[in-house]
């Protein structure tokens, strides 16, 4: 296991699952200070940089609280401002310029690789928040720990994904980050075309992780642990005649869910949703993604504290 | 060296590279860079016959040594491909060619979207080789993976 201090947050996949169980474990005593203390002072006098060059609003957010409620100060900026800001400058000169303000960026851009780039250019660790369609790691280290508080572990169960597995960062992460630990079977769920990308699916191989790939979530659902949601972007589809076809089977209703699911299965979403998920689920008892929206927090206060070094390695 | 000779001399230092699949000397010349303004003597070889290949290409260099950690990315198209290292006419080293673990600067990541496309960012393209043969390689910025069809379609059309 690498040391937590100084390391740069770029891939999911640079992480151990031992990596992980210090994130949650003090992730845990995070959640328990905080609800003693409210604020925390471990970060007091640091300053974290937000950089979102893309439009974000939980994630967002949820750093700013992380590292509000940690004790350091932020700066930065969103996408409406990103782009007077960047005004034909190129990504790597404004890291260099946040680089020499803040003692950690947190950074989102469109590009895939961005947040490599990034991390390759400052010196300080840079946390990507979401670079293009390829990683969200800090999403998919918040949806582990979500499987982790409510089931108690996040091996040997039976996990589905459904959506845009193709495009959808969110979802490639989180089945990235299965592939760290050992699922009783992975259902990827989604029309042909938002199938997981070669590079997704060839991790999955190497790891030998059993999952397979499937149009229908009925067919599966009484299989199933963990429902982990989607949106389908309708602009993904290059004929909406196609979209029409499939939005429907991907529409999850409490109907459907009493129906054919599994007892003590629990629903993720990463959030926002569109009309993926029927409302009617959210006073159910499967719904956990507030639950995990709420974490975002004090997961993102434990990485910020071990990448700064003033937590337990 | 087959029956070349007729159509090129011997050189007295340099390096030799033999066993090119024939057609790809120029692209040989291309993914090391070497333009003819350099200076050196260089001599490209085409279509003559080789016992093993059928037909192959030889390029021939004098008065550069090329080290195999330079040469090595031609493995990309030419996975046959000898170096011969040549002092006082004579061959004193001869090394095949294997493909480094990475491959840097001389392919395009073909997802537009990825940071290494962007002409701001003035970014090299750096791929891991995930497999020799076939050839598959993936961008450690993006995770795209380019199987042998991209590769030489971009080497050899590029």
């Amino acid at each position: 296991m690498q040391g937590w201090a100084g390391r740069d947050v770029v891939s999911i996949l640079d992480f151990s699952r031992e990596d992980l169980e210090v994130l949650f474990e003090e992730t845990d005593r995070i959640r328990r200070l905080v609800a003693e203390k409210g604020r925390l002072r471990l970060l007091e006098g640091w300053i974290v940089a937000l950089a979102f060059f893309e439009p974000s609003t939980r994630t967002r957010l949820s750093f700013e609280a992380a590292a509000k409620r940690m004790g350091a100060e932020t700066l930065g900026f969103g996408a409406v401002e990103a782009s007077s800001i960047a005004k034909g400058e190129s990504l790597g000169d404004t890291v260099r310029m946040l680089d020499s303000y803040a003692d950690i960026i947190v950074l989102r851009h469109r590009f895939e690789g961005a947040a490599l780039y990034a991390a390759e250019v400052a010196g300080h660790p840079v946390i990507n928040a979401g670079d293009g369609k390829q990683h969200h790691p800090t999403q998919a280290m918040l949806d582990l720990y979500t499987v982790r508080t409510l089931f108690g572990a996040i091996d040997g169960l039976s996990y589905a994904v459904v959506g845009d597995l193709r495009y959808g960062r969110a979802a490639s992460s989180f089945i990235l980050g299965l592939s760290l630990y050992r699922p009783a079977m992975v259902y990827l769920v989604s029309p042909p075309s938002l199938r997981v990308r070669e590079e997704v699916r060839m991790v999955l191989d190497e790891k030998g992780v059993k999952y397979v790939e499937i149009e229908r979530l009925e067919d599966v659902l009484g299989e199933v642990d963990v429902l982990y949601v989607t949106r389908i972007q309708r602009e993904r589809f290059p004929d909406p005649r196609e979209y029409e076809k499939v939005k429907g089977s991907y529409r999850v209703t409490l109907k459907m869910l009493e129906k054919h699911a599994r007892k003590g299965l629990r629903v993720l979403h990463p959030l926002p949703r569109v009309d993926e998920l029927d409302n009617e689920i959210d006073a159910s008892p499967y719904q956990a993604y507030f639950l995990q929206a709420s974490l975002g927090v004090p997961v993102r206060m434990a990485l910020l504290g071990l990448v700064a070094g003033v937590l337990k390695q | 060296m087959s029956d070349d000779g007729l159509l090129v001399r011997r050189i007295r230092e340099g390096t030799v590279i033999d066993h090119i699949p024939a057609g790809r000397a120029l692209t040989v010349l291309r993914i090391l860079g070497i333009t003819g303004r350099e200076g050196y003597k260089v001599a490209v070889v085409m279509n003559v016959e080789s016992h093993k290949l059928g037909k192959k290409d030889i390029v021939k260099i004098e008065g550069r040594m090329l080290s195999p950690s330079e040469v090595n990315k031609i493995a990309l198209v030419a996975p046959s491909a000898t170096i011969n290292i040549v002092r006082d006419y004579k061959v004193v080293e001869k090394q095949k060619v294997s493909l480094p673990d990475r491959i840097d600067d001389i392919l395009s990541c073909p997802n537009p979207t990825c940071i290494t496309r962007q002409p701001r960012e003035h970014l090299v393209s750096r791929f891991r080789v995930l497999s020799r043969r076939p050839v598959r390689l993936q961008c450690i910025y993006c995770g795209t993976i380019l199987d042998e069809d991209d590769v030489m379609r971009q080497l050899m059309e590029g």
